[in-house]
């Protein structure tokens, strides 16, 4: 009934037009009935999307607007879009030095010293070596749980496995640092085995392993449901097919299984790649995990330009924390936008 | 005028598709589960033989190549009991020992005698905290700003996916790329910053929600449900003379209760476990919610900074910071097992829309 409403409605004005005279004028009020229909019928659509899109606006696009003050000189009681035009200055001081370009030479002294440099490598370093730890081992485990065939002990493994997702970063930095304590059951094991306490979280060099391995108990299980569901669209007969002729488990495992969730694999790992540089999970576990003393391998980023910007020691430096930030973005959004446009080039899925 | 029947059936189309997926699954599973048994036990094989009919020669081949294998499939089998062991004793570890921790007294932390039974076991650390004023109104403050986001957020996600979802809407040709180039680009931290504190909402409670009132990619999942779920009610409604509020109010909304619990536990778990709203735009402890006060708990007794923090103090409170966690994440733990549910089934719609 409602279908031949629909195909009804077109029909109405068009035949309406044909026996008016003066096609002129009853075009002109064709087109505007169309419009008033639209509002008419929709209206209360557009007065839902009202708070909504004032939401964005205001709280989504002002700030994106407010990087003005990466170009712009900011102070502290002056317009949110900054007072004076500074070009590209704020950019050439994180970059080359305060000083600007003074030749190559200059440049390499800076790279050693620059809190922003260490900043983008530690960036790199931090996102990459979990990258690489925990994708393989997120697929393994998956094919790994895949193969218990006690249902009601996969089902207790998952329980358990996915429970780390839920908690909040917080709690889990708090039980990094009681776990890693001096007196800590870690430093218990290796002090019963006659070694020396390590102070793990004022350590700079255990901050990656403490940083990965955190990670890989908060998101291993969590990562393998994509896999499992992709493994449970496998077609049964491949399996029987495979076994008929002969073929071991292992060699099941490798033929059919792994091509078969290949396309998710794909999609994950560019997705993945993608959100190399703009984590909002990092940024917030290494604020709650990182102190002075392991900056040298644990200050990304983000933290960076907290601490330049808002922190304590800031000095209120809003350009410069803006115009790092602002370079960080737009990195971002350049993987971003290269991951998902691969991902639908490759397996045709994108993550929206 | 619409079947009942028939307009729930359509709606839990997309919970359909995931249950059948994981009835597939299972089934697979557990005719794989068979062919496991066979390997071991001859009875198993004999209650097979009786209940499933033997169809083709090919069956009997199956059982017989999954014999063969059966030496190295069984050390796999056992090798793999022990690494599903290890990751679960891994994952909950951390959590005994906190729990542990928060039992025993703080002299037998600060000695390392605390492994995963209580040392000195005892509840005074717990009368302790939920006597404490701050404890109690920061969970307090994190229960209301928990509540209050929730109900607006879901609210205004829906308002913006359920236009979203309608495709002969003229502006969403606009509207779409306008929200979800938001999940390309971020404002930043420090224009956010800059606009919160502008506009009079620092130190104001409604900083800590109003950040993450709406999240692009929620929007997007609910956006997927409303599309897919059957537009002749909506038809029917509105010919029934209902408004398009009301059509959304009165047919879409209670047509929509697994989207909208789904949502209701995702924004609800990100509000609970939110401190850094609170750490940026919240400086008086009175508005503070439970995970900034943990985190300020957590950061005070461990910081390198301060020269003052010797062992004995940074210990000192061990057995209260545990504690404190572990209030915290026991509303979570224990909704765990809908919570979990709902985002696998969130994870999913996620995956499954195109």
């Amino acid at each position: 009934m409602s279908t031949q409403e629909n195909r009804i409605e077109p029909v109405e004005p068009i035949e309406i037009v044909e026996m008016l005279p003066g096609g002129q004028r009853s075009g002109k009020r064709r087109r505007k009935t169309a419009f008033e229909r639209h509002v008419g019928r929709y209206g209360q659509l557009y007065l839902m999307l009202l708070i909504p899109i004032v939401y964005y606006i205001i709280f989504r696009y002002m700030p994106m607007a407010g990087n003005i003050i990466a170009f712009r000189k900011f102070s502290a009681g002056g317009s949110i879009f900054g007072d004076q035009w500074k070009g590209l200055y704020y950019f050439e001081t994180f970059i080359f030095g305060p000083s600007g370009w003074k030749g190559f030479e200059k440049f390499l002294t800076y790279l050693g010293i620059s809190g922003f440099w260490r900043a983008f490598r530690n960036t790199l370093t931090l996102n990459f070596s979990y990258l690489i730890i925990r994708f393989p081992l997120t697929l393994v485990f998956a094919l790994l749980l895949n193969e218990v065939r006690n249902l009601r002990w996969k089902k207790f493994v998952q329980t358990v496995s996915y429970l780390p997702h839920f908690i909040a970063v917080v709690i889990v930095a708090g039980m990094v640092k009681e776990v890693l304590s001096t007196s800590g059951p870690i430093n218990g094991f290796i002090k019963s085995i006659g070694m020396e306490a390590i102070p793990f979280i004022s350590e700079k060099d255990w901050f990656v392993t403490i940083f990965v391995t955190s990670g890989l108990w908060q998101s291993l299980g969590w990562g393998t449901i994509l896999y499992l569901a992709s493994i449970s669209h496998i077609n049964p007969n491949l399996y029987e097919a495979a076994e008929v002729d002969g073929a071991t488990h292992f060699q099941r495992v490798l033929h059919i299984t792994i091509p078969s969730i290949l396309p998710t694999i794909t999609t994950l790992l560019i997705l993945d790649i993608g959100g190399l540089v703009g984590s909002g999970m990092a940024f917030e576990k290494v604020f709650l995990l990182y102190t002075s003393a392991t900056y040298e391998t644990s200050d990304i980023i983000s933290t960076y330009v907290y601490r330049m910007g808002i922190g304590p020691d800031s000095r209120g430096q809003f350009s410069n924390a803006t115009a790092i930030g602002l370079f960080e973005g737009v990195i971002n959004m350049t993987l971003l936008t290269i991951a998902n446009f691969s991902s639908k080039k490759i397996t045709g899925s994108s993550l929206w | 005028m619409v079947n009942s029947d028939d307009n729930k059936k359509k709606t839990t189309d997309a919970e359909d598709i995931i249950e059948a997926a994981r009835r597939t699954h299972d089934s697979a599973s557990k005719d794989a589960s068979l062919h496991y048994r066979d390997q071991f036990t001859s009875k198993a094989i004999i209650k097979r033989d009786s209940d499933v009919k033997i169809k083709t020669a090919d069956e009997l081949v199956i059982r017989v190549s999954s014999m063969k294998e059966s030496k190295g499939y069984r050390l796999f089998t056992i090798i793999n009991v022990i690494i599903m062991l290890f990751i679960s004793a891994v994952t909950l570890y951390p959590f005994l020992y906190l729990v542990a921790q928060s039992f025993s007294s703080h002299t037998a932390i600060a000695k390392g005698l605390v492994t995963i039974i209580p040392v000195e076991p005892n509840i005074k650390t717990y009368t302790d905290v939920l006597t404490q004023g701050v404890f109690l109104n920061s969970y307090k403050n994190t229960i209301i700003y928990t509540i209050i986001g929730t109900a607006s957020s879901i609210f205004l996600s829906a308002f913006l996916a359920y236009p979203l979802s309608k495709p002969h809407l003229k502006f969403n040709k606009f509207l779409t790329p306008f929200v979800i180039f938001t999940m390309y680009f971020y404002g930043g931290l420090i224009p956010n910053y800059v606009l919160m504190t502008r506009i009079g909402l620092y130190d104001k409670w409604p900083a800590f929600i109003i950040p993450g009132l709406i999240s692009t990619y929620y929007v997007l999942l609910m956006k997927a449900f409303f599309a897919n779920s059957p537009h002749e009610l909506e038809e029917a409604g509105e010919l029934d003379g209902l408004s398009q509020i009301g059509v959304f109010f009165r047919v879409v909304l209670p047509l929509s209760k697994p989207i909208i619990a789904t949502m209701t536990l995702f924004y609800a778990v990100s509000y609970w476990n939110n401190w850094f709203n609170a750490f940026l735009y919240l400086p008086t402890k009175e508005k503070w919610p439970v995970a900034y006060y943990l985190k300020t708990l957590i950061a005070g007794s461990f910081s390198t900074n301060d020269p003052g923090a010797t062992a004995d103090k940074a210990y000192l409170s061990a057995n209260i910071r545990s504690c404190a966690m572990v209030l915290m994440a026991l509303p979570i733990i224990c909704m765990y097992p809908i919570v979990q549910r709902y985002y696998v089934q969130g994870m999913m719609l996620g995956s499954v829309k195109e």
